[in-house]
């Protein structure tokens, strides 16, 4: 019964923000703060008291840590089912944590309507738990669609004003075009699946694991395939479809981007390695070597764009466009160390991004630009925040003894194995992002000062929530056994389906 | 024919419909009361509405060869007479109490027009034969005439009014001559008699006729270019019947002649259904964009959503008559809602009605809860989860996939993402604050008047079909068309 709870609390506590507006400024603040530590407690507990040797694998079948299922739409075979393994229960505690985090850093930020802004908070939130825990796949699209629409306020409504011809509104119209049509191309995907199970069994269900057995026809599944790949590919963001990114990045307010950079683009690599590669094991085994050309392609693109921006946080998210090519080789690799890389990769992304988006707002705060032309030689005028920004900066580009080093290193020595060709060239992507992460800090940090006056400090608030994560981050590169363990299970079970095929593609 | 007290049960709906029209006639011949219309009108369509429940145990029965009353009837009826009662509410909000604040001229007429139009539109629902369907269609059709042309000392009103009378009369034209060459050749106006024993071209022709003078109707691409305006200079309330009540009429009965009359089963019919959901999908949706007029904007998405409709049409599997009733109740839930939101904010009349975008700037600081409502009603428009549309959407996917209309289902996702861009825009602009906005205020305790308090139960219901939909499906499930 805990399961529909996690859902629950971030869309109550939402409405509670909402409606208690009215009263005081700062009490939706506190329930926001509640909800998401309520959320984040829960999710802990279940880390701490679960047993995540559990997972859906195809030699032992489908097993669950924890499941719930009720009827919901009986014409069509469609209920509530939820189910907690080792891989969702990480992605929830993350969301709870930046969750906690994005409470925290709008905490000044936003100062009208401020209940109406926590109630879009809360819904992406719960929305992305409900992603994560999905398994009727009509179920996980509702979740899927419903997330955008308070992504889309969000952006819309608390955004920066940008350039002309490029403002807030068109930035989330931007994002919410791209998600919403490639969603649709997934929905008609599913529904495919569904109805070729149903011609082949005479049973119109939309449950993971009957889905799981289906007999897809030659062909009809390299095309279902595509169609969950393509809403994936542009959520993740996979190259040619990235293109909302960096604007709605840019444009979001400081929890905006948290939440996208920190949880929903793991939503995509956590809906490949949940269904588009255990229901289409053959088909995903051959389009393995696109997907992961289309990673690489991402990691140098991703780093050379990056590179060349002057706004700081549109250098972060052509970042994250890098890193999470990594993520993608990691999956396609069918390798179980790769699999668990990218596992770590996306823990530690989303820690150092989210981390380096709240340290570009406080200085957005202080600055009230985020134009790196425009700063030079703040490292004088500031304390803290420029060697906090240093340590994320180093994390990004993968130093030894953050979790990013981790993550990448499992990635790259576990697909070298599969692969050579992909990863020798990949590790240069590497080399490349040590390059645009120093040119941050150097064009920001560095350089000639652009006056003497020295900036108002890091307060507490400020300064425990980027230290939190620096911790976090250091504690997953020295001891990143207790993430590994937990998602070990799932990964197994993604490494057999997709291992199996690639093995029977080779001969 | 023997009619018989159980016809009589059957027919009740229809009865008590064009009886209280009658009502209202004589009680504005005897003394002019604005209130007493209302009240007589709504007491009964809700009559009416009761009488359902027992026309349901008489069905299915043919009452005469023209009309044939099955549960397919009588959903549809239903949609109607809620939809009938709801624009009524919304007019004697939008008309205004006094005549210094509010419409100048005679307000009674009004009910008794749009009364006799939903009987036309039960007629329409329930016919199984040609003259049926052109008595209930022209029954429906005049007094839309006097209805959007209401406010005739307004310009835009009466030339909308004149425009639409021409075009639909145009399109009752086609109608009829496609139904004398049906007639000429198979000798029968019954639609399941219709081509039963040989399909010759002439049949064909009659039937592609009668699609025109439908289609003329549906406002489906090429023969939508009267719709935008039409939809823009009819008073707000007439307008949401436009959208509701009489395109529910016309699909139902499109619905029945195609799935009863054999000259239809032919491939052909099925590839010119398939061009023209296609071109409506995207000219309605294209041109949507170009809007900034909330009436024309709404007519243009219409013109898309039956695109949308005729998909399942065209899949007419079991599945798509289910589709069918789920998208239409969605729509009709929908449209009440937006352009509910429309009358109330230009509530009471006034020279121009609150259409234009910039009317709605802000409104989320001037009218929060018709805000959340129009926002509802976008996203359900847009097909987002949580909302009644979402569930009509996947319905209609869910048949296209099954019959596997591909090239329709590419359409749709097209059509619907560039929906959702004009959608969004209105939905944003909602929450835009400007400085020295344009004052547009709806009257104030709105909340308690009866058009508000219908406006938070349609939006109630299209979150609670969105959440919740199966107490409808398995509604849907069982108005089936007799004798199929």
């Amino acid at each position: 019964m805990i399961l529909p709870w996690l859902i629950l609390i971030p869309f109550v506590g939402g409405l509670l923000c909402w409606f208690t507006e009215r009263f005081d400024k700062n009490l939706p603040r506190w329930i926001a703060l509640i909800s998401v530590s309520l959320l984040l407690l829960l999710s802990l507990w279940l880390w701490a008291t679960g047993n995540y040797q559990l997972a859906p694998t195809p030699s032992t079948g489908i097993a669950w840590t924890l499941e719930f299922k009720q009827p919901w739409i009986e014409r069509f075979g469609i209920s509530v089912h939820l189910a907690l393994d080792g891989l969702s229960m990480l992605m929830i505690v993350l969301t709870g944590l930046l969750g906690v985090l994005s409470v925290f850093c709008s905490w000044k930020e936003i100062q009208h309507r401020v209940g109406f802004f926590h109630l879009n908070l809360l819904w992406i939130l719960g929305g992305v738990v409900g992603v994560f825990l999905a398994i009727d796949l009509f179920l996980f699209f509702f979740f899927w669609e419903m997330m955008l629409v308070p992504m889309y306020f969000l952006i819309a409504l608390w955004g920066h004003s940008g350039s002309a011809g490029n403002s807030r509104i068109s930035a989330a119209t931007k994002f919410f075009i791209f998600t919403q049509a490639s969603g649709l191309i997934m929905l008609l995907s599913i529904l495919g699946l569904v109805f070729v199970n149903y011609q082949a069994t005479g049973v119109l269900t939309f449950d993971y694991a009957t889905l799981l057995k289906a007999k897809l026809p030659e062909g009809v599944d390299y095309v279902l395939m595509l169609g969950f790949f393509v809403a994936f590919a542009v959520k993740m963001p996979v190259v040619p479809v990235h293109s909302w990114l960096p604007d709605a990045h840019t444009q979001a307010p400081t929890a905006g981007s948290v939440d996208l950079a920190g949880i929903l683009l793991k939503t995509a690599a956590y809906g490949l390695m949940r269904f588009a590669i255990p229901l289409f094991p053959e088909a995903s085994a051959e389009f393995a070597p696109i997907a992961m050309t289309l990673a690489l392609i991402g990691v140098f693109y991703g780093a050379f764009v990056a590179f060349a921006q002057t706004d700081m946080k549109r250098l972060i998210a052509y970042s994250s466009v890098s890193h999470m090519g990594f993520v993608l080789i990691g999956i396609y690799s069918g390798n179980i160390q790769a699999l668990q890389g990218a596992v770590v990769l996306m823990v530690a992304h989303g820690l150092s991004a989210s981390a380096l988006f709240i340290l570009s707002g406080q200085l957005y705060e202080r600055l009230h630009t985020r134009d790196m032309r425009e700063m030079g030689g703040l490292w004088a005028r500031l304390p803290w925040l420029p060697a906090i920004s240093l340590f994320f900066a180093a994390a990004s580009l993968g130093l030894p003894g953050t979790g990013n080093f981790v993550g990448e290193f499992l990635v790259l020595m576990g697909t070298f194995a599969t692969a050579p060709w992909v990863i020798v060239i990949g590790t240069f992507g590497l080399v490349v992002g040590s390059v645009y992460s120093l040119i941050m800090i150097h064009r920001a940090y560095f350089g000639p000062a652009r006056s003497e006056e020295p900036l108002p400090g890091l307060n507490c608030r400020e300064l425990s929530m980027v230290l939190l994560l620096a911790v976090l981050l250091i504690l997953l590169g020295v001891y990143p056994q207790p993430v590994l363990d937990a998602s070990a299970a799932t990964m197994n079970g993604v490494q057999q389906w997709l291992g199996i095929a690639l093995n029977q593609l080779v001969r | 024919m023997q009619l018989t007290l159980s016809h009589f049960v059957a027919l009740l709906p229809l009865l008590v419909v064009g009886a209280t029209a009658i009502a209202v006639m004589l009680g504005i011949a005897w003394r002019r009361c604005h209130q007493l219309s209302f009240i007589i009108s709504t007491v009964g369509l809700n009559l009416a509405l009761l009488s359902i429940i027992p026309a349901l145990n008489a069905a299915p029965t043919a009452v005469t060869p023209l009309l044939q009353v099955d549960n397919f009837s009588l959903f549809y009826t239903a949609l109607i007479l809620v939809s009938t009662l709801a624009c009524l509410t919304l007019t004697h909000a939008y008309m205004g109490k006094t005549e210094q604040a509010g419409f100048p001229g005679n307000r009674e007429e009004l009910y008794l027009l749009m009364l006799l139009s939903a009987t036309g539109g039960i007629v329409l629902v329930s016919t199984q034969h040609l003259a049926g369907l052109f008595i209930g269609l022209e029954l429906m059709s005049v007094p839309l005439y006097g209805m959007v042309g209401y406010a005739f000392f307004n310009r835009h009103s009466l030339e909308a009014a004149i425009k639409y009378m021409v075009l639909s009369a145009t399109g009752s034209a086609f109608l009829l001559f496609g139904m004398a060459l049906l007639y000429g050749e198979t000798g029968s106006l019954v639609f399941s008699v219709i081509g039963q024993n040989a399909v010759t071209d002439l049949t064909r022709m009659g039937i592609g006729l009668m699609l025109v003078g439908l289609a003329f109707k549906l406002s489906l691409v090429p023969f939508h270019l009267w719709t935008p305006d039409v939809y823009q200079g009819a008073p707000a309330p007439v307008g949401a019947f436009l959208a509701t009540a009489s395109k529910v009429g016309v699909f139902a009965v499109l619905v029945r002649l195609l799935e009863l009359s054999p000259a239809t089963a032919e491939g052909w019919l099925n590839t010119l259904l398939t061009l023209i959901a296609i071109a409506s999908i995207l000219v309605g949706n294209l041109l949507a964009l170009l809007q900034n007029n909330l009436k024309r904007l709404l007519s243009y998405s219409s013109i898309a959503h039956f695109g949308y409709l005729l998909v399942a049409l065209i899949a007419s599997n079991g599945m798509g008559m289910e589709a069918i009733s789920v998208y239409l109740t969605a729509y009709v839930l929908t449209s009440l809602g937006a352009f509910g939101v429309v009358t109330l904010v230009s509530t009471p009349f006034k020279e121009r009605d609150a259409d234009a975008l910039y009317d709605y700037r802000g409104l989320f600081w001037r009218r929060p809860y018709l805000t959340a409502v129009l926002t509802v009603m976008m996203l359900s428009l847009a097909g987002i989860p949580l909302t009644a549309g979402f569930i009509g959407k996947f319905y209609i996917l869910a048949t296209g996939v099954d019959a596997k209309l591909w090239w329709l289902m590419g359409a749709m996702v097209l059509g619907s993402a560039i929906g959702v861009f004009y959608y969004l825009r209105v939905m944003i602009t909602l929450f835009l604050r400007e400085p020295g906005m344009h004052h547009h205020d709806a009257p104030t305790g709105w909340g308690q008047q009866a058009g508000g308090i219908m406006l938070m139960l349609v939006a109630a219901l299209t979150l609670i079909l969105g959440l919740y939909p199966q107490p409808l499906l398995d509604l849907v499930q069982h108005t089936g068309l007799a004798g199929l």
